[in-house]
């Protein structure tokens, strides 16, 4: 039976503190599992998860910037650039070194989240709009670095290919194989980022965010904190930007321009800043959205323009849809897809019986 | 002269005219930023539209030049007055990261509105301006620069004194002092910023003119904007003095960067030199030459 609480009734600490509360957030959990551990992955046609595999990419990436900007209140415009460093570092030891894929994740995390640290420094002097401008000049430079030296970029075209990951015997080629391999690192994000935010750690980054003068007097080391936020975040850019490479299986600095920075924001704004589950609903609404509008065009555009037409303007719809629906959120729903979530929850938690 | 210092001057002068030209575009970001405290990510997709609705109307509709000039600057300035009501306006109050990622989203909806209306491909600005250089001993000065650069100075001067006499002016700068002490005076803050949207509108259609001879019309002009931060954080973001300073330092180092740098890692100094200048001048004085110190209390 779905049973909902009704008032707060908790008599003890440990009630308080339960990872789940009721019976139904088990329940939940479990539901969950069967349906993205076992319907989607069995069910669905290899192309579909693609674009799944797609998802789980971007959802570790909105999480780390979310961290970021949601929890610690520092903007980055810098994410591409950092998902590049550990995608690059990834693709340089793989190839160099013949290293197996974990030490490669774990050394472009590491990498990324050093660049990271060094492109936050200015945050602790600067901040908002500074701080924005300071991280998208580090985002120009790393790319003109990526793109200049041979030694890192590999010479010409800039891209290094990778081979496929392996985990024992088995290598993991196909999208099905994909699609576990990335959910697991999905899971332990969202795990890593939800238990962080209840640490001190945590508590000290969203006491920079409500006001960083108070947090100092309060004792909290503002320089600390505030790059070992850019540090966490970039970590997971790196190992958005080392999947990333695994899932293509190339590294290529096209795929981490200036565009993606915007679409991780994009996302966790869209999502809702300061939430997990925002930055997992921006990342679906953000990936999926150029995939419907291609795919809305293509069934229905041919009725109002000819064929060539609708090639042209999916690209431009792409543009002016996302460009709207930031400006949409931001005004109309500032805390985004969760607080819709949000809603609709608290409405039916006593619906029939709302007094 | 010897070749080296001819070939340093050369460098010298492209760069402080490229400078003024930039200070143009920059002016346009410090106009609002000075009334309304927003930050115009999208200056260089106004630029970028400005120059297709006059290039479109030029080419495509065989509107006489002048007319198709005016159309730019009345369409600009009508959208920046548009553009307060319905979005800025809206988010007064808001988070930088808000207003930020505002235009950011403007920004996208004008690449794509602009190639999708009026076509993508790359439309020439012909203007009545001369081709051929003027020598001038050792430099070589594109006419285009020479008029872009002075017709900057005349709108630099121009909002100058707009700012330090007029009446509008004087009432602006009470707006970007104090927005409730300007109210308390009986000045309609809502109205002010409405006009400080269509002043940068107004300064983009002559950027857009100006860029577009220059460069071409289409997309990519849009990419101009990324001069336009090293440009105010190095003047002071809410400067018209800093503008100019800041555009001719941007100016002539990136000049003088690509003429000595890029034989050797093979171009694109150009886009990368002002930004390292800029993570200096964060470092040393992140507001700028002339730019307001902000003094923050819990």
């Amino acid at each position: 039976m779905i049973q909902r609480e009704c008032g707060v009734l908790k008599t003890t600490y440990e009630a308080d503190m339960a990872l789940y509360p009721l019976p139904i957030a088990r329940w939940t959990m479990l539901f969950l599992g069967v349906i993205f551990f076992g319907i989607i992955p069995m069910g669905l046609h290899e192309y579909y998860l693609s674009i799944a595999n797609l998802v789980w990419i971007a959802a570790v990436g909105a999480l780390g910037l979310n961290i970021l900007v949601g929890y610690t209140g520092q903007v980055s415009i810098g994410h591409g650039a950092f998902m590049s460093v550990g995608a690059y570092t990834a693709a340089n030891l793989a190839n160099r070194l013949d290293s197996p894929w974990p030490v490669n994740l774990i050394a472009g995390g590491l990498m990324a989240a050093l660049i990271g640290a060094i492109v936050g420094i200015p945050s602790v002097r600067i901040k908002g709009l500074y701080l924005a401008i300071a991280t998208l000049a580090g985002q120009l430079i790393i790319e003109w670095t990526i793109n200049h030296v041979t030694f890192i970029s590999g010479g010409v075209q800039a891209s290094i290919e990778v081979a496929r990951p392996r985990l024992g015997p088995w290598v993991l080629s196909s999208q099905r194989a994909m699609y576990y391999f990335l959910l697991v690192f999905v899971v332990l994000a969202i795990v890593g980022t939800m238990n962080l935010v209840r640490s001190r750690v945590g508590r000290a980054f969203i006491a920079i965010r409500d006001q960083d003068i108070a947090a100092e007097i309060i004792g909290i080391n503002i320089f600390r904190y505030k790059l070992l936020a850019f540090a966490i975040s970039s970590f997971y850019a790196g190992v958005t930007g080392v999947l990333y490479t695994y899932y293509l299986g190339i590294a290529n600095y096209e795929q981490f321009q200036i565009g993606v920075s915007i679409d991780y924001l994009a996302m966790i704004i869209i999502g809702g800043l300061g939430s997990v589950l925002g930055s997992i609903f921006g990342a679906f609404f953000v990936t999926l959205l150029p995939i419907v509008i291609r795919y809305t065009m293509e069934a229905f555009g041919g009725i109002f323009f000819d064929p060539q037409t609708v090639l042209n303007l999916i690209p431009n719809l792409r543009l002016m849809l996302f460009g709207a629906l930031i400006i949409f959120f931001l005004i109309v729903e500032p805390d985004g897809l969760n607080r819709l979530w949000r809603n609709i929850r608290n409405y039916f938690r006593i619906w029939p019986f709302a007094y | 002269m010897s070749d080296e210092l001819n070939f340093f001057f050369l460098l010298l002068s492209n760069g402080l005219l490229i400078g003024l030209m930039y200070a143009l575009i920059a002016l346009g970001f410090v106009l609002v930023y000075k009334a309304t405290d927003a930050v115009n990510f999208a200056q260089g997709e106004f630029v970028m539209i400005a120059g297709l609705v006059v290039a479109a109307s030029l080419s495509v509709w065989g509107v006489p030049l002048w007319l198709s000039v005016i159309l730019g600057f009345v369409s600009m300035i009508g959208f920046g007055f548009a553009l307060e009501r319905v979005m800025l306006r809206k988010l007064i109050g808001r988070p930088v990261i808000a207003v930020v990622m505002a235009t950011i989203g403007l920004a996208s909806i004008l690449r794509g509105i602009g190639p999708a209306t009026l076509g993508a491909g790359t439309k020439s600005l012909p203007l009545p301006i001369p081709d051929e250089p003027i020598v001038l001993g050792p430099l070589f000065i594109p006419p285009i620069q020479l008029v872009g650069g002075a017709l900057s100075l005349l709108f630099l001067a121009g909002f100058g004194w707009f700012f330090l006499k007029s009446r509008k002016g004087i009432a602006m700068r009470a707006v970007a002092d104090n927005q409730q002490v300007a109210m308390a005076m009986g000045i309609n803050v809502e109205r002010y910023f409405g006009l400080a949207w269509a002043m940068t509108g107004l300064v983009s259609a002559l950027g857009g003119v100006i860029w577009g001879n220059l460069l071409g019309v289409d997309v990519n002009l849009s990419l101009v904007g990324f001069k336009v931060f090293p440009v105010v954080i190095l003047g002071g973001l809410d400067s018209i003095p800093g503008a100019i300073i800041g555009g001719l330092i941007v100016g002539v180092v990136e000049n003088v960067a690509a003429g000595y740098v890029d034989p050797f890692v093979g171009g694109g100094t150009k886009d990368f030199a002002p930004y390292v200048l800029m993570i200096l001048a964060l470092m040393i004085r992140p507001y700028g030459i002339f730019g307001k110190k902000i003094i923050e209390r819990v």
